[in-house]
């Protein structure tokens, strides 16, 4: 359903850590751990992403973390030719997917789509995670996405 | 019945003025003076004494701020100071708004409101940079190579063109009618350098559905506008450009991180159409020139449809070089070269030319126009619109 790789698809970008007030370190360290964590309020149900202090919904101040399924749908695409980062120079296109989640109150995340950077790509498609694990100071895990089978 | 809370003909617009239009980083000024030449420039279209302002309203962060700007004018009572939040120029129209306001409540006399650009100074938006960590929403983005602002918003005009199955003729219009325009337009940088069709066609991705030519320059410069109390503003050098109408634009979690707003397909005018169109007593048919943001024409096409202009059906056939330019089409659209070949002053050239129109100063008027639209930031959480009319449209 999801794998893992140690190939940077980005290399030489900046690198994500945990906010200083704590908010999303829940997620990267489930990344770490191959997991898909987001927030799930307590009192509706509710799924949000990116994370908040509260339930935009019903306003609850008890959000807690919960893994969902790391599959979902491609939502929208983009393809970047130009170069606007030093460390993409050299790196041809490539491919940034918005993935919805239906099983999480439709929540969306951002990623690349792994694979072939000419690819055809179709709105709807169902996708899996990938978990690119990265060295850095700290280590980092980024969720990538492919084609599911 | 008409409600008297609102800005509807008791603001006018009396000054508007800009510096020379650089290319990024050509600015021979520092960021600060080119804000201070705007402003006088301003000042003297109006036929006002500088230090008569006594209020300044500005958006996106503006780095030049009012006391300093105050200080450097000589001004001797600053009475009102504003800053509009939003991404990228999504105030422009509404740091008009917030200026008018301040008129309106008696807070102020005559308001300038103000934008400076200079990247040669402070940093190309087009172009991102180093290595150190990130984190907060960036780090939902900026790792997966999603950092510009036209990677920003790409992907809603993918799923714009997915969802009603229009756009991508109509996006080149937009840029054809802009540069069309331009060619006029002695501020204009893009004067002298054409677009044709085959030109759009060939022109490279920045990000896919973007090519170059739909999207916006990047500028060193400032300007200006300067309004005050109707009344007040018979008495001053040109005449009176009124506001109708204006509103801020931000639908539910428009701020939403990571892609998460609740309507994703949207120019995010949708919440502000209806106020603007009651607040200014006019419909989509009374206007006679439209100035849309072009941050990128996906975005364009959003916002024409948003206002009631053209519809998501129609907005292919509607949205054609021949009906947006101002020789002769029916529905003129970026009238000074606007975001796309004019200047990238984050908005504000496009408030200011319609203010021209309204006066009969465009470098491709209209004839006879008496209302016009200029909107603000397509895409961007808070958007901004404004309806300028002349006082015959006061009726």
């Amino acid at each position: 359903m999801s794998r893992s790789t140690d190939e940077a698809h980005l290399p030489g970008l900046r690198q994500p850590v945990a906010a200083n007030d704590g908010l999303d370190a829940p997620f990267w360290e489930g990344t770490k751990d191959h997991e898909l964590k987001v927030q799930q309020c307590d009192d509706c149900g509710t799924h949000q992403w990116g994370p908040e202090w509260m339930c935009h919904s019903c306003n609850s101040l008890a959000v807690s973390w919960v893994t969902i399924e790391p599959v979902g749908e491609i939502y929208s695409w983009q393809r970047p030719h130009h170069p606007v980062h030093s460390a993409l120079s050299d790196r041809g296109p490539y491919i940034i997917v918005l993935i919805e989640l239906p099983h999480a109150s439709g929540i969306r995340m951002v990623g690349n789509l792994l694979g072939d950077p000419m690819q055809t790509i179709e709105i709807g498609a169902p996708v899996s995670a990938v978990f690119e694990d990265r060295q850095g100071d700290p280590n980092f895990t980024l969720v990538q996405w492919e084609i599911a089978d | 019945m008409t409600d008297e809370y609102t800005l509807k003909g008791k603001v006018a617009v009396v000054g508007v003025g800009e510096t020379t239009y650089f290319k990024h980083g050509q600015s021979p000024d520092p960021e600060f003076v080119l804000v201070l030449k705007a402003i006088l420039a301003a000042c003297e279209d109006a036929g006002l004494d500088p230090k008569e302002i006594d209020g300044f309203c500005s958006y996106s962060n503006d780095r030049n701020d009012p006391p300093r700007i105050a200080n450097a004018l000589g001004i001797p009572e600053l009475r009102y100071s504003n800053m509009q939040w939003t991404s990228g120029g999504g105030g422009a129209a509404g740091a008009v708004q917030n200026a008018a306001a301040a008129i309106v409540s008696g807070s102020a006399n005559a308001v300038v409101a103000y934008r400076g650009l200079a990247q040669g100074q402070f940093g190309r938006f087009g172009r991102s940079g180093g290595s150190r960590p990130i984190s907060g929403p960036a780090a939902y983005t900026l790792p997966y190579g999603m950092m510009s602002a036209a990677q920003m918003y790409a992907m809603r005009t993918t799923r714009f063109m997915h969802e009603y199955g229009v756009g991508r003729s109509a996006m080149r219009a937009i840029a054809m009618a802009c540069y069309h325009h331009a060619q006029n337009n002695p501020r204009a940088v893009m004067q002298g350098r054409t677009l044709d069709e085959e030109t759009y066609d060939a022109s490279r991705w920045i990000t896919e559905p973007y090519r170059l030519f739909d999207c916006c320059l990047e500028n060193d410069g400032a300007a200006a506008i300067i309004v005050t109390r109707t009344d007040r503003a018979r008495d001053l050098a040109k005449n009176p450009v009124v506001i109708l109408g204006a509103q801020q634009s931000g639908g539910h979690r428009s701020g939403a991180t990571a892609e998460n707003m609740t309507d994703y397909v949207t120019s995010s005018f949708k919440p502000a159409v209806k106020h603007l169109y009651q607040q200014a007593g006019v419909t989509p048919s009374d206007i006679d020139v439209v100035q849309s943001y072009e941050n990128f024409t996906g975005g364009v096409v959003m916002s024409l449809i948003e206002h009631g202009l053209c519809t998501y059906e129609n907005a292919d056939e509607v949205l054609t070089f021949d009906n947006l330019r101002a020789d002769g089409g029916s529905l003129p659209l970026n009238t000074s070269g606007g975001n796309l070949a004019e200047c990238y002053m984050h908005g504000l050239g496009l408030q200011i030319e319609a203010v021209r129109q309204l006066r009969g100063e465009s470098p491709n008027q209209v004839p006879g126009a008496k209302v016009a639209l200029a909107n603000a930031g397509p895409m961007v959480p808070v958007a901004s619109t404004a309806l300028y009319g002349t006082e015959e449209a006061l009726g």
